[in-house]
């Protein structure tokens, strides 16, 4: 599977690592409530991993989005943006943020998969 | 993502407890108790839910008091800016607690039960903030205690419904409510057991804030919420509703530091206690207040509004267009029904004009806002 998670509640979807999916995970959206504005990165920008690439607000808090891998982005989510309780109704498909060009694979190794990110869930 | 969840420590629960765990609710601390902050729904859906048809909150965090004897009221208004001693039977008020500074205490309710329910109620029944429950009664205890008896009620719950179906949801219970009028409450049998029902609350909407048995609380929420009408609603919705109301939430836009005039609450301090007026001053801070009330208020609070969709919360600094400093948000959200952000804040008195552009600093951009007149949202009061 090419579909992997960090710590921050995120996840990855290298398919294509020219333009890695990224968005945020069920748990994610229900600790945040609503969605109600989310701020994208900027297109063409490249990040470092780890850095704060945007924001997503709900009625109640704001929660930064990190980069989870290094690389610059080559598309966001317009339709999120628009549509911002898309994050909470479709986290893993249409709810996705932006697609990152990456950097470097060898970040993909040692990232959680699904069973790994539900056994940290239980951690919490 | 950062994360975002809380934790719970040793916290006090309200009668209701079981059933907001058993509705599915998201429990937070507050006040020193475990409330619910939403239910599965959400906060949006709790909110549409108030303005368009009936929302149930429990609210029995918050401080019942009763005050008996024949000088209640006179006692009360050594304490208020408020005319409670021409205060009707079955009248209620908003009142502010003022401490010596000319600053806010504490708001709370004020309600003279009819005479016959004194030994439940009291000569006057209080409703006070969750917070300031213990200091407000102390301040009381303190101050007029020796004027007349101060009787926490702590063996009460209280639970709000609110909404324009309130009415036909809560008439099905006892028919006697739908005749009282906002403002005004009395003592209803409501699932068998004695209630104080006002005709109020802090939504903006339509109305009753109930006050129950303890014992009684869990059957009158299980009676309400098998109305079709009426689904729970937690304390997240609870804030978006007053905010839209243009209503303050003690501690984030009125406090110790805040006169009720900087706070836009002139309306609560009636003629008769305002200079000229037969029983004027008498109160704490009542040479600063009457100063405000004259025209010496440095600042005022108003309503912002957000020209994008960019949440603006509280402690957000705004500024002037020239980069001036002019204060910081007090309260702010996205707003469900407005479908904007909203905020509240004290600007100095020029630039607290209807129309006039600030800026808020969110993230390193200042974003435009408007000052605007409030409620945001209209009120639908039963009057």
């Amino acid at each position: 599977m090419t579909v992997q998670f960090t710590q921050d509640h995120e996840w990855i979807n290298s398919a294509d690592t020219q333009a890695a999916v990224v968005g945020i995970t069920v748990h994610a959206q229900d600790a945040l409530g609503d969605v109600v504005f989310v701020d994208l990165p900027e297109v063409g920008r490249s990040y470092a991993k780890g850095e704060i690439a945007g924001v997503v607000e709900s009625v109640k808090a704001a929660a930064d989005i990190y980069m989870p891998v290094t690389g610059e982005v080559v598309e966001v989510n317009e339709g999120l943006r628009a549509d911002p309780a898309l994050a909470n109704s479709d986290p893993l498909n249409s709810g996705w943020f932006f697609k990152v060009k990456v950097a470097d694979a060898a970040e993909l190794t040692g990232m959680l998969d699904s069973t790994g990110y539900d056994a940290f869930l239980k951690t919490l | 993502m950062t994360d975002t969840a809380s934790s719970e420590t040793a916290l006090l629960q309200t009668p209701l407890h079981a059933l907001h765990v058993r509705l599915g609710a998201r429990m937070v601390p507050f006040a020193g108790y475990a409330m619910p902050v939403q239910y599965p729904a959400g906060l949006m859906a709790e909110h549409r839910q108030c303005r368009e048809s009936a929302a149930l909150f429990d609210v029995s965090h918050m401080g019942q008091v009763r005050l008996v004897g024949a000088e209640a009221a006179a006692a009360l208004e050594s304490l208020v800016p408020v005319d409670i001693i021409d205060l009707g039977v079955g009248k209620q008020r908003y009142a502010l607690f003022t401490n010596a500074s000319g600053g806010i205490l504490d708001d709370l309710m004020v309600v003279r039960p009819p005479v016959d329910s004194g030994a439940t109620f009291g000569d006057l029944f209080l409703v006070v903030n969750a917070g300031c429950k213990e200091a407000d009664t102390a301040h009381l205890q303190l101050n007029i205690g020796h004027r007349c008896q101060v009787v926490p009620m702590p063996e009460r719950a209280l639970l709000a419904l609110q909404g324009p179906q309130a009415e036909a949801a809560l008439s099905r219970l006892n028919p006697a409510v739908a005749d009282l009028v906002f403002m005004t409450g009395g003592v209803f049998d409501l699932v068998s057991a004695q209630c104080f029902v006002t005709r109020s609350g802090y939504t903006g909407e339509d109305g009753y804030e109930i006050s129950v048995p303890a014992e009684h609380a869990v059957t009158l929420a299980e009676a309400l919420l098998a109305q079709p009408e009426v689904k729970p609603a937690g304390l997240g919705a609870r804030d978006t509703l007053r905010l839209e109301a243009g209503m303050c939430l003690y501690s984030h836009d009125i406090d110790g530091t805040t006169s009720p005039i900087e706070a836009n609450l002139n309306w609560a301090i009636q003629k008769v206690r305002r200079p000229g007026g037969a029983r004027a001053g008498g109160y704490p801070g009542a040479s600063i207040i009457e100063a405000h009330l004259a025209g010496a208020a440095p600042s005022k609070r108003v309503g912002l509004m957000g020209q994008e969709r960019v949440p603006v919360r509280e402690g957000t600094a705004l500024f002037d267009a020239q980069g001036h400093a002019l204060g910081t948000v007090t309260s702010g959200t996205l707003a469900p029904t407005v479908n904007a952000c909203i905020a509240m804040a004290y600007l100095p008195l020029n630039h607290a004009i209807v129309g006039h552009e600030v800026f808020a600093e969110v993230r390193g951009k200042r974003l435009p806002m408007r000052v605007t007149a409030m409620p945001f949202t209209p009120n639908h009061y039963k009057r």
